[in-house]
């Protein structure tokens, strides 16, 4: 992935999947650090399961379908040396977390997390919601499609195009300010 | 700077075209790939620029929706339109400077790219 961003957008599809009624992503930056954490109340995993899931190698392999998305952000976390940690449990949710080392070479650029927010809170599936709190030493930004859904009302939903459009410059300008 | 106020506005401007919007049986449907490998190949500018582009010719008839996995990683990102009463049809390999196209000929003319449809990259 080009953009740390995109890992974003690809692991938070992953707490759609799981049928969550809530996902919660943050993106901190402290000094040097940059830390992304995906919480949600979704179906959450065994804890065998759990061992393998960032692994695509091990022999648990054949008992799923192999995935990509948490490997690959591990691996990308890594170069930098930073970590992925992933916490789960069943019938409660999951929380993954992974922190980055900016000063790395090797890592990719946060890049435009305003689209990766706007782009899920179009596509969330009736009757989820999602937080993102952005958070720098200079302040933080929280956005909640809850607040959204109040002012449009029952009968404007987030998928449409103009109110994407919206929520993309909104959440662009507002975590803009922490900058 | 991006205000609430901005956001009522554009309901109220929704609500009065929900009352004149025809059928929703009649709508016709984008629905792009946004699986770990078409995230990768480029899917969220692709997304985005259906989007910037339905809302700009304000098509009310159109919804854009998004899915996982559609089966062809190598030729991602990849959007399939179904237009009622025709067949589908696979865009793949997509570029945000190739939706415009897309959204003008077959959104709107129903007449599809066919230079940007699976069949031609087969
Ligand atoms: N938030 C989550 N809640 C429940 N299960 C999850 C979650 N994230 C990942 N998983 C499980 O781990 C698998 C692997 O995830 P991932 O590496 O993203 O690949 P993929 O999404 O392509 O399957 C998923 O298919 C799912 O079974
Ligand atoms: S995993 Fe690539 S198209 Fe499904
Ligand atoms: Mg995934």
């Amino acid at each position: 992935m080009k953009e740390l961003s995109l890992h974003l957008l690809d692991i938070a599809q992953n707490s759609i999947a799981a049928g969550a009624r809530h996902v919660d992503l943050t993106v901190e930056e402290r000094g040097e650090l940059i830390q992304l954490t995906v919480a949600d109340d979704g179906r959450g995993m065994s804890p065998a399961f759990l061992a393998s899931v960032t692994d695509p190698f091990t022999t648990t392999r054949t008992t799923r379908k192999v995935g990509l998305g948490l490997p690959l952000l591990r691996l990308a976390a890594e170069q930098t040396g930073g970590e992925l940690r992933v916490e789960s449990q069943l019938g409660v949710g999951t929380t993954v977390t992974a922190t980055f080392h900016a000063d790395h070479i090797d890592c990719p650029p946060l890049g435009d997390t305003a689209s990766t927010v706007a782009l899920l809170a179009q596509g969330l599936p009736e009757g989820m919601e999602l937080t993102y709190t952005r958070r720098t030493g200079r302040g933080e930004f929280r956005f909640d499609t809850a607040e959204i859904r109040a002012v449009l009302g029952p009968d404007v939903p987030l998928s449409e195009p103009e109110v994407a459009e919206w929520m993309r410059s909104y959440v662009a300008e507002g975590e803009g300010e922490t900058a | 700077m991006k205000s609430l106020e901005e956001l009522r506005a554009i309901r109220e401007k929704m609500q009065k075209q929900i009352d004149i919007r025809e059928n929703s049986a009649d709508d016709i449907r984008v629905v792009v790939g946004m699986a770990t490998c078409g995230i990768a190949a480029g899917a969220r500018p692709v997304l985005t620029a259906f989007l910037e582009e339905v809302a700009k010719r304000e098509l009310k008839n159109v919804t854009v929706t998004q899915t996982g996995c559609i089966g062809v990683c190598r030729l991602e990102p990849i959007a399939e339109v179904y237009v009622p009463g025709e067949e589908k049809v696979t865009y793949v390999k997509l570029t945000p400077e190739k939706v415009p196209r897309i959204v003008a000929e077959h959104l709107v003319n129903h007449n599809p790219v066919t230079e940007y449809t699976i069949g031609a990259a087969e």
